[in-house]
């Protein structure tokens, strides 16, 4: 029997899809720059029917790309051509909600936000927010350890997920970290958290819920200067204040939101700054106006504190759809994802800028100050023919992050989009070794293939067993 | 298969989608957890940005215009709730209404789907043949006739789209069948406003009590309400279903019915109806002799609930002590972004407490004549939309919409009184009991 028949008994004529029309809704995600349409969709309506699907996938060599809510911005869902796509927007069941040992236990494609939706009633929520937190899925957030805003102090997804069920490349259900946090031997959670579904498909998650916090403030502070801004938030952290976060948007940036909702933001302003701080209410209130001291420090022009929850609320909801509400000043763009040691923020502000320029494209800049993750906007116009120029633009933007000390990308992941430029942070030794592991997993290269790994290692050639290098073969180096 | 060559790809060169609508998604996917059929099955081509993508590909001719498509588009329920959502403002609402007559131009419906549509556009739009219908609906149960079918199992045999009408149907009283305002109530004290009642048409038959509650409650605030006679449908559930001319057709007749009433304000309390004539001068745009009338018609269409917000309160309220749950109509949030109105208007009764509904952005499944024919998708929304309302534990529920009405009340199971926000309103201005006024 052919594959796509062995799939369609396992799964069911209803859960699969083949239909060519039908296919191409599947054939990007939230980066519709990389486009393929692949050969099959499934369906799977339980961690058995995943497990099947992938069986047959691994018994026919047939690559699979598992699929959340399709919202990642660096390619990572992008189907494969000869292969499948295994969506996961059937499992979508809380399974449980322990407030007693402050854990849920959901399956992959319930949202971010849903789970803390369902630990509210407990007072509980789930730390970890990206942006897309309402449409985006855990299993999506474990394959790319998604960040967010709240990162800064909480820390990324890595850090909240206890266990997870996982299919691996040959269909294996099994099942890495546990109910303690602390487990011995190697931490293979940790190794699947944020690998991009190059070694295999989550199809539960065992989450760590935090009780609310006592008291919640937030500001706006408008700054005169982009520069006055990036060395504000190095003044906070060097104060020793760790706020819950720290969020800087540029005066295009809130030009976009102010076009989008019902903004909050000054529309004249060169950068506004959000701070948050969360915890004991003594604390916060005291924190919170050494905050705005050092934000007057560095030139200051305003301060706009949430009266009330609402207020708080239109701040987050402006941030938060900002990226798409780029789609209301440009016809296109893309959105880079890179990360520079914080005090240089400043610096590669004014360097981005001086690129712009020369590139003659326009770039807004919303970012997480906090941890340094530039979310670079470069803004363009595919009708007008800037395409070529906006994505060298972006890409040298990321690479400009490795140079000034910092990293490729900060949560959106590496995917599609970035392979190409692993080696400028990585050395060949590094990527040898990481393909060593993703080969461990997934020997035959049918996880998600074409995504992290530069092809060939340098463009073409698919990730596959591990072959020794020529210096390994020359003998002038050795496996360890 | 229909395929039509030009710059408008698949589609033909009347009103297709416009391609600068079609740029405007950004594929962020922001859209997803309001839709409701992306909700039910998590089929991205059943979601708004697959819709989108799937209009997208056809506008670029890489697509026809065949049953594959016309399927996806049929599924849309025309909530809007993307259209909120959308942090990129795409216009939806206008990608759909181009795309929808398109469809019905170009894709022959089956036989089973131009039988259903015959039948409901031949009755729903004429109050007459709808009250014999509902009249007939009413022996069925007072004869037993209706426990007699479901225990011989005889309605499970029915197709889906018959069983779905035969579970919609309320229990009305035969009086209030042929309950109708009087054609003019006069004001109570000075004159504010010459408003203009619509009646609908399932509205007047079915909810004709509804109705004799709005002209009470606007008379008391100072309108004096006409309901001008001979008004035929308004052409909603056509416009909707994609039949441009038919509702064209309505909505010119509707228009010249109206204008005799010289009125300051057409009044409507159907939020379907609603925001159909607000759209009225994108309808008729292309018809010089309408298109002028037709948008002073459009900007003096209010909803009773924003008319009302819109007017400082004049009769005293009284208490009418209940936890409510007000139910949004998708029509009204999402169509006529009237989310604040009914709600303020609720909770300035005294001793109602206004409570939210979880998941309130999902579609309860009515949509028009979605109900009856996509009656699988429709019924799930509706037993998901009844669980969240009793999770709310309210005393009464209100929304401001005759599908949502028939659609919520059959599938909540307990005994939960059901009501349009007006009648609370009238029940408060009048004194007496929410039981009674509805009596």
């Amino acid at each position: 029997m052919s594959w796509s028949a062995e799939l369609t008994e396992a799964l069911g004529r209803a859960n699969v899809i083949t239909d060519p029309a039908r296919l191409r809704t599947y054939e990007c995600d939230g980066l519709t720059g990389y486009r393929v349409q692949p050969a099959m969709v499934v369906l799977p309506r339980s961690a058995a029917e995943v497990a099947a699907a992938v069986r047959v996938c691994a018994r026919h060599g047939v690559p699979f790309v598992a699929r959340g809510a399709g919202t990642g911005l660096s390619g990572g869902a992008l189907p494969v051509a000869d292969g499948i796509v295994i969506s996961l927007q059937k499992l979508r069941r809380v399974v449980e909600v322990d407030p007693v040992n402050l854990r849920a236990v959901v399956e992959p494609g319930v949202t971010n936000l849903d789970i803390s939706k369902a630990a509210a009633p407990y007072g509980l929520y789930y730390a970890p927010d990206p942006s897309s937190q309402q449409v985006c899925t855990i299993g999506g957030n474990v394959a790319e350890n998604s960040g967010g805003a709240h990162c800064l102090k909480y820390g990324f997804t890595v850090n909240h997920v206890l266990a997870a069920e996982v299919v691996l490349a040959d269909g294996t259900v099994t099942t890495l970290g546990g109910d303690s946090a602390q487990l011995p031997g190697y931490d293979l959670l940790g190794a699947f958290i944020g690998s991009e579904g190059t070694l295999g498909i989550v199809t539960q998650v065992t989450v760590r819920l935090l009780a609310k916090p006592a008291a919640v403030r937030t500001m706006v502070a408008d700054f005169a200067t982009v520069a006055g801004a990036g060395d504000a938030v190095t003044g906070i952290i060097a104060a020793g204040i760790v706020p819950a976060a720290v969020e800087m948007l540029d005066n295009l940036a809130i030009q976009a939101v102010a076009a989008s909702t019902e903004s909050v933001y000054t529309p004249d302003t060169v950068a506004a700054l959000v701070v948050e701080l969360d915890g004991p209410p003594d604390d916060v209130a005291e924190q919170f106006d050494e905050v705005q001291e050092i934000c007057r420090e560095h030139g200051c022009t305003k301060i706009m504190v949430a009266a009330d929850a609402e207020q708080r609320r239109l701040i987050w909801t402006g941030r938060k759809a900002a990226f798409a509400a780029v789609g209301r000043i440009s016809p296109d763009y893309f959105v880079q994802d890179g990360v520079v040691p914080r005090g240089r923020l400043a610096e590669v502000l004014g360097r981005i800028a001086a690129m712009a320029d020369d590139a003659g494209i326009r770039v807004a800049n919303v970012f997480h100050a906090g941890d340094g993750n530039l979310h670079p906007l470069v803004l363009y116009s595919e009708a007008d023919g800037e395409h070529d120029r906006a994505e060298r633009l972006s890409t040298e933007i990321a690479e400009l992050c490795v140079e000034l000390g910092g990293s490729l990308s900060g949560e959106h992941g590496i995917g599609a989009d970035k392979a190409c430029s692993m080696p400028r942070m990585f050395g060949e030794d590094d990527l040898a070794t990481m393909l060593r592991l993703r080969t461990a997993f997934d020997p035959d290269g049918l996880c998600n293939p074409g995504k992290v790994f530069p092809t060939p290692r340098l463009c073409g050639e698919r990730p596959g067993k591990y072959r020794p290098h020529p210096l390994e073969e020359a003998g002038v180096i050795e496996r360890l | 298969m229909v395929l039509i060559p030009g710059d408008t790809g698949s589609f033909d060169a009347h009103h297709p989608p416009r391609r600068e609508l079609l740029d405007d998604c950004v594929h962020c996917g922001f859209c997803l957890p309001t839709c409701p059929t992306y909700a039910v099955d998590g089929e991205e081509m059943d979601s708004p940005r697959g819709r989108i993508y799937l209009i997208d590909l056809a506008q670029r001719g890489e697509i026809p215009l065949d049953r594959t498509l016309a399927g996806h588009i049929d599924s849309c329920l025309g909530c809007l709730a993307c259209v909120p959502a959308c942090p990129s403002g795409v216009q939806y609402d206008l990608l759909l209404a181009a795309t929808r007559p398109q469809l019905e131009r170009h894709v022959p419906r089956t036989r089973r789907e131009r039988l259903v549509r015959r039948a409901i556009f031949a009755v729903f739009p004429y109050p007459a043949r709808m009250r014999a219908a509902a009249l007939l609906g009413v022996l069925y149960r007072r004869l037993g006739l209706r426990a007699l079918a479901h225990r011989l199992g005889l309605v499970d045999r029915l197709p889906a789209e018959l069983r779905a009408a035969e579970d919609l149907l309320p229990p009305v009283p035969v009086r209030s069948l042929f309950r109708r305002p009087p054609p003019i109530v006069p004001a109570v004290g000075e004159r504010r406003l010459r408003v203009a009642l619509l009646e609908g048409c399932a509205q007047r038959v079915l909810f004709g009590d509804v109705n004799a509650a709005t002209a009470r409650v606007l008379a008391a605030e100072g309108c004096e309400v006409v309901v001008p006679p001979g008004q035929r449908c308004c052409g909603a559930l056509n416009l909707h279903a994609g039949l441009e001319d038919d509702a064209a057709a309505r909505a010119r007749r509707l228009i010249d019915t109206f204008e005799t009433a010289r009125a300051d304000v057409v009044v409507v309390n159907v939020a379907g109806c609603g925001s159909s004539m607000k759209e009225y001068d994108r309808l008729l745009a292309d018809d010089p002799a309408y298109a002028e009338r037709a948008a002073r018609f459009a900007a003096s269409v209010r909803d009773v609930n924003e008319l009302l917000a819109e007017l400082e309160p004049r009769a005293p309220r009284h208490p009418v002590r209940a936890k409510v749950a007000y139910h949004d109509a998708c029509h009204l949030a999402n169509a006529q972004r009237i989310r604040r109105q009914p709600r303020d208007l609720l909770r300035a009764v005294p001793g109602i407490e206004l409570t939210d509904i979880p998941d309130a952005e999902i579609c309860c499944g009515s949509a028009g004549i979605y109900n009856l024919v996509q009656p699988r998708t429709a019924e799930e929304l509706g037993r998901r939309k009844a669980a969240n309302i009793e999770a709310a534990e309210p005393d009464v529920v209100a929304t401001a919409n005759a599908g949502c009405l028939l659609q919520v009340r059959r599938f909540l199971s307990a005994d939960l009184p059901l009501v349009h926000p007006i009648e609370i309103l009238d029940a408060s201005i009048r004194g007496v009991p929410l039981e009674r006024a509805r009596r």
